[in-house]
């Protein structure tokens, strides 16, 4: 019994993880309707920018503001050059231009720092934590506890910038109707300039714990892959779904590998998400806290 | 001027159903028949076989097929190459586990293994839609692959998952050199084009386009959403099937689930969606975008390369090339957002009108 919930465990942890990209999906979807595929490419630029940055002999503390910055302005950038000529587009050109943007982001990355295989320290072993190993017998990863909380406390000050801050109101103000946003006075360009910062901003944390988990690497472009299970299970527009779903995810992915994976040859990771999320679509078919779709002539 | 539909009567019933109604409309297509049959295969060196002509009409077949899925009934696919590797691997099966079997009927035997592989991912399609059905696609992905390389009895038990695949001998010729090949995967993607061309303007194609522009309003007006948007998935899948048991046999000589990756997904959709949602004529030119380009991008890296003296080191060139590919992609949605294919549309009008500005 104590596996199953060092399994359990462990997978919810590991589904904080895939929340934290799939925050940076649904801030974009909820402000601009764009699903942006390009925000795996962010999080392994992010990774790269940062350790760059340290090969380059700056102080982990002078390197995140740095990094932080660049992301902010390829933010800006990206919203400026793609989005911006691409106004009032079908949404799935929207999406291919993302995905145009994620192999250019990809490109311009590797061509910035290289592309070698890089560690990443941020001070955080991957190792049991003692105490409760030897308390319970259960292993629980320091880093994972960590990561979880980082993730807490980004997720809590999203949803206080986004209840509590003049532009928090704005941000949602669009995102619920953005005609109606524009016709009251709020700068819609500004607003989504703010949200693709943001999303920057999420990139990076994200980068630097999936970078110091899995070391940096190209593989990390494909941490999108496994947040999109955890989108369309939580809804694309809800922060709590995110979080909600990442869990779901994380969880059953472990399990299933581990109680399933034997009797079908294992491996089943890659897939399984996908299924769940599928199978859950059939009974709810927009996610756990997307809007209910109301459907008119 | 040049493209005057005028003087053009439609005097019985025939000519007003005809697929390509107007007179320079077929002059044009035959002219391309012509090209393509005849003076390609006599000038064409084999690496233009097989490095650009095969893989272009492959990769149109295939494009042709999502268009059918993503264009015509809007359903947005990201699984397009787990139907190709469906297609390949049963026509391999079929080659490998009936004696005697024609090569082409093994294709079309794929090409169904496909068609019910797709109805059974395209059940979801009923229940959600958008972005929601297009990650769900991508479980048809992750999952068929994961089946072809995890179940042994698929690759006939091969220890490193690459399998020879047979010969192409059709009534006791062998298709083995390029150009053989080239005209073996001609005829078939000219006959399926067609076959689309004639399917878009039907019933299927009308009531597909119904779906896909709105289906709560095709339901009210009595379309069958399960038939149409079933019969999308499985015309679609039918099409990526043979396309890609054609990848298997004609372009790669062998069998194997890395090469029907996501990747491969996303360039069919980018052919799809540069070449211009919802057009037979846009498959190709889509297809024929994305197969050059890398081309073209090498061969102008490595002309500034030597003659600027710019030393580009090797990996740098595969990156830029990336990023060109990306950018490009970007700049043509920015600039042409409906496709190579409008810009076909725009340049009729203007033959029409020309040397007049009205």
């Amino acid at each position: 019994m104590s596996f199953f919930f060092e399994v359990l465990i462990g997978g919810l942890l590991s589904g904080v993880m895939y929340s934290l990209v799939a925050l940076g999906f649904v801030l974009i979807y909820k402000a601009s309707g764009v699903f942006n595929f390009a925000q795996g490419a962010m999080v392994f630029f992010a990774a790269l920018t940062y350790v760059g940055l340290l090969e380059h002999g700056l102080s982990p503390w002078t390197a995140v503001p740095a990094t932080l910055a660049v992301m902010v302005v390829l933010g800006l950038a990206i919203e400026r050059i793609v989005l911006r000529p691409l106004v009032n587009q079908p949404q799935i050109t929207l999406f291919m231009a993302t995905i145009g943007l994620s192999f250019f982001i990809e490109g311009l990355a590797q061509i910035m720092w290289g592309a070698n295989v890089r560690g990443l320290e941020l001070g955080l072993q991957d190792e049991p934590m003692e105490w409760l190993s030897n308390a319970t017998g259960m292993n629980v990863s320091k880093f994972d506890v960590a990561a979880a909380g980082v993730a807490a406390i980004l997720v809590t000050s999203l949803a206080l910038f986004f209840s509590r801050t003049r532009i928090g109101r704005a941000l949602r103000a669009v995102a619920d109707d953005h005609q109606a946003a524009l016709a009251v006075g709020i700068p819609l360009q500004h607003i989504w300039a703010i949200v693709w910062a943001v999303a920057g901003f999420v990139a990076l944390v994200a980068g630097l714990l999936w970078g110091a988990r899995n070391g940096v690497q190209f593989a990390l472009t494909f941490v999108a892959l496994k947040a999109l299970p955890v989108l369309i299970l939580g809804g694309f527009e809800s922060i709590p779904g995110a979080i909600v779903g990442g869990l779901i995810i994380g969880a059953t992915e472990k399990l299933a590998e581990v109680y399933l994976g034997p009797f079908v040859g294992g491996g089943i990771e890659g897939w399984f998400p996908y299924v769940l999320a599928l199978v859950f679509l059939l009974i709810r078919p927009e996610g756990l806290f997307g809007e209910k779709i109301i459907r008119r002539i | 001027m040049f493209y005057r539909e005028a003087g053009q009567f439609k005097a019985n019933y025939q000519a007003d159903a005809a697929i390509f109604p107007i007179r320079q409309d077929r002059m044009a297509i035959a002219a391309i028949l012509v090209v393509a049959f005849i003076v390609v295969p006599l000038f064409a060196t084999p690496y233009a076989f097989t490095g650009i002509l095969i893989p272009f009409l492959i990769f149109a077949l295939a494009a042709l097929g999502l268009n059918i899925l993503t264009g015509y009934c809007g359903q947005l696919s990201l699984g397009t190459a787990a139907f190709m590797a469906v297609g390949a691997f049963a026509s391999y099966n079929f080659m490998l586990r009936i004696p005697e079997m024609p090569i082409l009927l093994a294709f079309v035997g794929g090409g169904v293994v496909a068609a019910l592989v797709g109805i059974l991912f395209g059940l979801p399609s009923l229940r959600i839609r958008g972005f929601y059905l297009a990650v769900a696609t991508l479980a048809a992905q992750f999952f068929i692959l994961w089946f072809l390389t995890k179940v042994g009895w698929v690759t006939n038990y091969s220890t490193s998952g690459v399998i020879t695949a047979q010969k192409i001998v059709i009534l006791g010729y062998e298709f083995d050199t390029p150009a053989a090949k080239y005209l073996l995967v001609l005829s078939i993607v000219a006959v399926m084009a067609l076959a689309a061309k004639n399917m878009a303007r039907g019933n299927a194609g009308r009531s597909w386009m119904a779906v896909r522009d709105m289906d709560l309003a095709a339901e009210v007006i009595g379309i069958r959403l399960m038939r149409a948007k079933l019969l999308a998935f499985a015309v679609s899948s039918f099409y990526c099937g043979i396309a890609g048991a054609l990848f298997a046999y004609a372009f790669l000589g062998t069998v194997e689930p890395e090469a029907y990756s996501l990747d491969l997904s996303f360039r069919i959709l980018f052919m799809v969606i540069i070449g211009g949602v919802g057009t037979v004529l846009g498959s190709f030119l889509g297809s024929a975008f994305v197969a050059l380009l890398p081309v073209l991008l090498s061969v102008s890296v490595r002309f500034l390369d030597t003659s600027l003296g710019l030393h580009i080191p090797e990996s740098a060139i595969s990156n830029l090339e990336l990023m060109i590919f990306g950018g490009l992609i970007i700049f043509f949605l920015i600039v042409e957002p409906h496709g190579l294919a409008r810009l076909w549309q725009i340049a009729k009008e203007k033959l029409r009108l020309w040397p007049f500005p009205h």
